[in-house]
């Protein structure tokens, strides 16, 4: 069965160099830079990217922060919470955006 | 939970466990193949500094990952006179530090008169301990004061600060009881500054996934069991666990196991495959059996040495000269940062 989401693929990530090897490498470099220890805990990244994931809906990205919070020893309670807030994120966005749709009703409006 | 032998599982069986492991079906690269590329093959142990002892199968836990399938049912326990061997073995050549580990140790009738007897020897004494088994039955109330008097090191496997991940791993209860467990060391002294007692966590993964970076959880664990239970220890040890016995049975019913053994094969760390724990400890079985390390104990898989096989044929300059014993399993020690009993290594 065939579908646009396989989960082997993950593993296949670093091949994207292969048609673009110069960006691919820059890309790969900055990525890993991105993750280690600095003014942030590599566990506090972890969670970011783990929300990050959910509000990008990348499954790739999922599987590997749900993974990679694990090993960094975050709790299911933590995990949720970035879950959370990932979705506060998205769902504030929409709402905020009723202050513009109230703005524009307003002015047409009596 | 039951051991694996008690459930007459297949899987209580080593030679089933090395046929699950060697399977052609999973096409992963063979571990030595591995130590070739890294110039590490054959690989051969130096100077022994740590003599491991397993005193038996027996403890008090069943835990789901347990790679030696101890618990209550297991009767197999070192006898005295095999223990005394040890003691003048570690006299002799003064073998620096002697890591006793089970099942429970201390469930050994003879425990406190080997540790007593170790310590005259002059070694340091490293004990694992479940910390359950302190408040199992009275009679180990007393362990936290028997350790600081003989100077014992303790190193406890602690999985996780949150009550849920620990308990899915070691059963209903156990977490509660590692902290009142944890919490009577700490008054004795241990892992108090300048007390010199030492008390080690041990953290290995509740689940498919390799330990994270050894530093970090530390201060994690630090941070979480001072703060929820004003607990104080000097380090932690990150394990990753072995595909063997009650993990690999996990492993298969949950379908992890191709994901997890290519994990640690992509994982492997050449560095890591240096420092091996098997190249500087020598494991004694509770029948006096000698292996590279307590995994291939549990394998069934003795040292090379064709002459030196048993603690009674004791002969160092055989078993310096041996070449250690390497199987698929191998893999779980030499995955991201490495893996010994004294955690990461590279």
């Amino acid at each position: 069965m065939s579908h646009y989401y396989n989960e082997a693929d993950l593993a296949k990530f670093p091949q994207i160099s292969e048609y673009q090897k110069a960006m691919g490498d820059k890309f790969f470099a900055w990525y890993g830079e991105v993750f280690k220890e600095g003014a942030l805990t590599a566990r506090e990244k972890s969670l970011i990217a783990l929300a990050v994931a959910h509000a990008v809906q990348c499954p790739y990205c999922i599987d590997a922060y749900t993974q990679d919070t694990l090993q960094k020893g975050c709790t299911e309670e933590q995990m949720m919470e970035a879950v959370h807030v990932a979705a506060a994120i998205r769902g504030g966005a929409s709402l905020v955006h009723g202050v513009q749709m109230m703005n524009k009703a307003n002015k047409l409006s009596m | 939970m039951s051991s694996l032998k008690a459930r007459r599982s297949p899987l209580a069986s080593s030679q089933e466990q090395i046929r699950q492991l060697e399977s052609p079906d999973f096409q992963l690269p063979r571990f030595a193949n591995k130590l070739k590329e890294a110039g590490l093959f054959p690989l051969k142990p130096k100077k022994i500094e740590i003599f491991q002892v397993n005193l038996g199968k027996m403890c008090n836990q069943t835990c789901h990952h347990c790679h030696v399938d101890a618990g209550p049912d297991r009767k197999e326990i070192m006898s005295q006179e095999t223990m005394q061997i040890c003691v003048d073995l570690v006299r002799e050549h003064q073998f620096p530090v002697v890591d006793l580990t089970g099942g429970a140790p201390e469930m050994n009738p003879h425990f406190r008169w080997f540790v007593t007897e170790l310590k005259k020897a002059g070694a340091h004494v490293m004990d694992r301990c479940n910390l359950t088994i302190i408040l199992a039955n009275p009679k180990y109330n007393d362990l936290p004061q028997f350790f600081k008097e003989h100077q014992v090191e303790v190193v406890s496997s602690l999985p996780h600060f949150s009550k849920n991940r620990t308990d899915r791993q070691r059963g209903d209860g156990v977490f509660d009881k590692s902290i009142r467990a944890l919490k009577m060391l700490n008054e004795v002294g241990y892992g108090q500054e300048g007390s010199g007692l030492k008390l080690n966590l041990v953290y290995n993964p509740s689940g498919c996934f390799l330990p994270g970076d050894q530093g970090g959880l530390e201060r994690e664990f630090k941070a979480r069991l001072k703060a929820d239970y004003d607990i104080d220890f000097n380090s932690l040890y990150c394990i990753t666990n072995m595909p063997i016995s009650r993990y690999l049975e996990y492993l298969i019913r949950s379908e992890n196991y191709e994901s997890y053994m290519t994990t640690l094969v992509n994982a492997f760390n050449p560095a890591a495959a240096g420092c091996v724990m098997c190249r500087n400890t020598l494991s004694i079985g509770w029948d006096g059996q000698l292996y590279d390390c307590d995994f291939n104990q549990m394998l069934d898989l003795p040292v090379e040495s064709q002459n030196s096989r048993h603690i009674r044929d004791f002969d160092l300059a055989s078993l310096e000269k041996r070449d250690i014993v390497l199987g698929q399993h191998c893999y779980g020690c030499t995955a991201g940062s490495g893996s010994s009993c004294g955690g990461a290594v590279a």
